[in-house]
């Protein structure tokens, strides 16, 4: 009994520095849409600075207490400013943009606390006056656990005195429910959004400075909290902070127990808790209802019409250079040249998704890793030959598909989106923790290719075969009534169920189809590495698709080929120059975004197409 | 002679508000149906519980013999049931002669087909929808790019495209302007009677109501307060009350109520 006690408390600290940067992403989220994947490098920072402070410059002794706060407030000056900065321009951008955009943040945040810090974790001193344990039931309970214990309620109490009892919390929570009512009656949006932005960083870098006495502080914190934040965003319910109080004790528990009782599973555990409340309450448990992610341009797409000659010309030009690319290329740049092709698939895979069918994934690395997870098991425990793991891999992916599409076409907008990337996580914690079957972390080896395609020249040939025929059976579908389907139930739901469609099996069997096609990518991905990893499940994945597809421009058919060659030739080009690449890439996403808000096919198409409209109209 | 659709005590409540409550009517075949009313009237409700898009608390929803409540949208839509909206729902990234053609392949069951070319399927048929409507000649416009009238116009031609027995068109001629108006209700009045199909719509403007009605059904506060041909409801005085106030003239025939 009195164990569990203890754990009970332990989870309750570690629910405190979740609880504060999922608020802070909860507040921001209520007023300005932007879902900011930033907010988990805000956490880092805070965690890095205040280390740097306590540690460096006002000494340990006594400058424990000032030098945390005075890092949260450093964290929230950085946050204004990123926000009057970058986030005001983009507003008005697609929210898909606006989260590419903090992607962007937080790629160069991971680099700069590398270039600023180095790669080795830092551990900090502990709390003055808090030191050592107190005894609890016969258990020794660390002092400054009960410190974080008690903080939780207390900014949960702050927060609600600022929102109920200032003016300006007044205006924070009209305009969470009504952001253009609470215009419209002359609330100063432009001051209003920094300051949240502002107090929401602030949380963010309290959260992860007060976590300093209690963990090393390292430069992956970024993206474990975030994951862990959206989780209890979606479960609290976006915009609510009492909701985003309860999820994260949920989470925390679910945590503590879990580690206890279910060691090898607490991931998944934890990601179910949020399967079965999406399912029951969409909205979250203390949610409001729906906030569905505008499609990419915010008006009406365009009617997607079949390929202009010019177009198809140039797309019959692009494989014909590519299959003589092998008389003039070394092995290297072939193997590049397959990584790109393979990611091109992986791309037009998602963008059928998140176009075609309206359904924006966070977690398309789920469907590439399962079909790469796929082959390697098949070939790993099965001795299968080549052909039959690239099927079984694609095998895998459908199926998986189908299983996380189940639950996905019951939400839409952002919580599906956040689903998906539930799932895909849920996925990777499966293969990172089951190493009697995947391997864990040592990864799956030995995934080559049948002795025919071994040569880097047969596999280059047979990659572009395999993708070119992908491409034109997904653009086949597109124009096929079941694309048209999608597209139908993508644009009115109450229209498409109108004239006698079945909108979640239409968009589950799309689901399916996406995933399955994402899955070749990554059953060729794993051959052409001769080995899979976790690492193909992973975040990182998903959101290199996402920034393929939407550099590429999300309605362009032909966008995301142009999306990921850029993209993965930058990544390669930059990765063989510059160990600090994700800088580099930050930046050009961020300029990229601020500068075509429609992707680089919308901006260069849009300008096209009104060239030929004034070309033909003069002639 | 059974009628088209027979609604018998239909009621639904919203937390403390009975939109709806204990309403009974029907449609009887080759009728056009007006369901008038000030707004928050429960019109809207009435026509979302006999479409499918929302369950009734309770009450019968039939169209002929069968059982309507509890199937969803698309499964009355396959029973004969054409829909229009109040606000317009169309597939805007679609051309005109596209959405025509969704809702005949929808019709078909060949949604699923993942290989034919949409675009090449029923054309003529869809054409000739289109033509019906008179809008042939927009076929290929993009959806987002319609004039407001003409995005009613495919919406009728869309609701027309499974041959339905029943026409729901909730304010079929909002936001249009009066000639318009006029000129679509003719439109939609002589459709309807060629092909024999039974109408229920509702309206504001009661130009429209009494120039092309069968009958008129009054709701108010959710309840069913009057029935009857145009003129016995024109010289109702529950309905003048409702209209105008109990000191009110007549209701107009000249201006929108």
């Amino acid at each position: 009994m009195a164990f569990v006690v203890i754990q009970f408390l332990n989870g309750l600290a570690s629910a405190a520095d979740l609880f504060l940067v999922s608020a802070g992403l909860s507040i921001i989220f209520g007023v300005t849409r932007i879902v900011n994947f930033a907010h988990g490098s805000f956490y880092m920072l805070g965690a890095y600075l205040a280390f740097t402070l306590v540690e460096g410059v006002f000494g340990p002794a006594f400058g424990f207490w000032p030098g945390i706060v005075a890092a949260a407030i450093a964290v929230a000056v950085l946050g204004g400013l990123l926000e009057v900065t970058l986030l005001r321009r983009i507003y008005q951008a697609p929210e898909l943009f606006q989260l590419l955009a903090t992607f962007g943040v937080v790629l160069i945040v991971q680099d700069l606390v590398l270039l600023v810090w180095g790669p080795e974790d830092r551990i900090g001193p502990r709390a003055p006056g808090l030191e050592g344990a107190v005894s609890l039931l016969g258990h020794q309970f660390p002092r400054y656990d009960l410190f974080l214990i008690a903080l939780g309620p207390i900014v949960l109490g702050a927060l609600f005195l600022l929102f109920r009892r200032t003016r300006w919390g007044i205006l924070v929570r009209a305009a969470t429910q009504d952001r253009e009512m609470a215009a419209a009656l002359g609330v100063n949006e432009r001051w209003l959004f920094t300051s949240v932005f502002v107090l929401g960083a602030f949380l963010a870098g309290l959260g992860g400075a007060v976590q300093l006495p209690r963990e090393a502080v390292h430069h992956t914190m970024d993206l474990e909290i975030i994951v862990e934040a959206f989780v209890v965003v979606v479960i609290g319910g976006l915009g609510s902070v009492t909701g985003a109080f309860l999820a994260s004790i949920i989470l925390a528990e679910l945590n503590a127990f879990g580690i206890v009782i279910f060691p090898e599973v607490t991931l998944v555990l934890v990601f179910l808790v949020m399967a079965v409340v999406l399912v029951i309450r969409p909205t979250g448990l203390l949610g409001r209802p729906e906030f569905a992610i505008r499609a990419a341009s915010g008006v009406a797409e365009p009617p997607i019409t079949p390929q202009s000659e010019a177009a198809r010309n140039w797309v019959f030009a692009g494989v014909l250079g590519l299959a003589v690319l092998p008389v003039v290329a070394d092995a290297y740049v072939l193997s590049v040249a397959t990584e790109i092709m393979i990611f091109v698939l992986f791309a037009i895979s998602l963008q059928f998704l998140m176009g075609i069918s309206g359904m924006v994934s966070f977690g398309h690395a789920a469907s590439f890793g399962l079909g790469a997870y796929g082959a390697a098991l098949m070939i790993k425990h099965a001795g299968a030959p080549m052909e039959l793991a690239f099927l079984a891999g694609i095998g895998l992916a459908a199926l998986g598909a189908l299983v996380i599409g189940w639950f996905c076409v019951r939400l839409s907008g952002v919580y599906l989106a956040m689903l998906t990337l539930a799932f895909a996580q849920i996925a990777w914690s499966v293969a990172f923790q089951w190493y009697g079957v995947t391997g864990g972390d040592n990864g799956i080896l030995g995934v080559w290719p049948a002795a025919w395609a071994a040569s880097p020249i047969v596999f280059f040939y047979l990659t572009l075969a395999v993708t070119t025929l992908a491409l034109v059976i997904l653009r086949r579908i597109i124009f096929a009534p079941f694309g048209f389907g999608l597209r139908a139930c993508r644009d009115s739901v109450l229209r498409a169920e109108a004239i006698g469609i079945d909108r979640r099996q239409v968009q589950w069997f799309g689901f399916a189809v996406a995933g399955a096609f994402a899955g070749v990518a990554g059953t060729l991905y794993a051959f052409l590495k001769g080995s899979v990893f976790p690492d193909v499940l992973a975040v990182p994945v998903s959101v290199d698709g996402l920034v393929m597809v939407l550099l590429g421009g999300i309605q362009r058919l032909n966008g995301p080929i142009v999306g990921a060659l850029v993209y993965k030739l930058l990544q390669i080009v930059l990765a063989s120059y510059t160990d600090y690449w994700r800088l580099v890439i930050g930046v050009i996403i961020i300029g990229l975004v601020v500068a075509f808000p429609q992707g680089i096919v919308g901006f260069f198409g849009t300008r096209l197409d009104t060239l030929l409209m004034q070309r033909r109209n003069n002639s | 002679m059974t009628p088209v659709l027979s609604v018998e005590g239909l009621s639904k409540r919203f937390g403390g508000v009975t939109a709806v409550d204990d309403v009974s009517f029907s449609v009887n075949a080759g009728e056009l149906l007006a369901m008038i009313g000030p707004n928050g009237a429960g019109k809207s409700t009435c026509f979302n519980l006999v479409g499918g898009q929302l369950k009734p608390d309770r009450g019968r929803v039939r169209l002929f013999d069968h059982d309507l409540v509890g199937l969803p949208p698309r499964r009355i839509w396959r029973l004969g049931v054409g829909r229009t909206f109040q606000i317009t729902a169309v597939f805007q990234s679609m051309t005109v002669v596209e959405n025509v053609q969704m809702a005949l392949i929808s019709g078909r069951r060949r949604i699923g087909a993942l290989w034919p070319k949409a675009s090449h399927l029923y054309v003529d048929e869809a054409l000739e929808l289109l033509s019906r409507v008179g809008m042939l000649d927009q076929a290929d416009r993009a959806c987002s790019v319609l004039a407001y009238g003409d995005l009613k116009r495919l919406e009728l031609a869309v609701a027309l495209a499974n041959a339905p027995k029943l026409l729901l068109m909730d304010e079929p001629t909002a936001g249009m302007a009066p000639a318009e108006r006029i000129e679509l209700m003719r439109l939609t009045s002589s459709i309807v009677r060629e092909r024999g199909i039974s109408v229920l719509f509702t309206e504001h403007d009661m130009d429209v109501v009494f120039a092309h009605a069968s009958r008129i059904i009054v709701l108010n506060r959710g309840r069913l307060v009057a029935a009857g041909v145009p003129a016995a409801v024109r010289a109702d005085p529950s309905v003048q009350e409702i209209y105008l106030g109990s000191a009110g003239a007549p209701v107009p025939s000249g201006s929108p109520a």
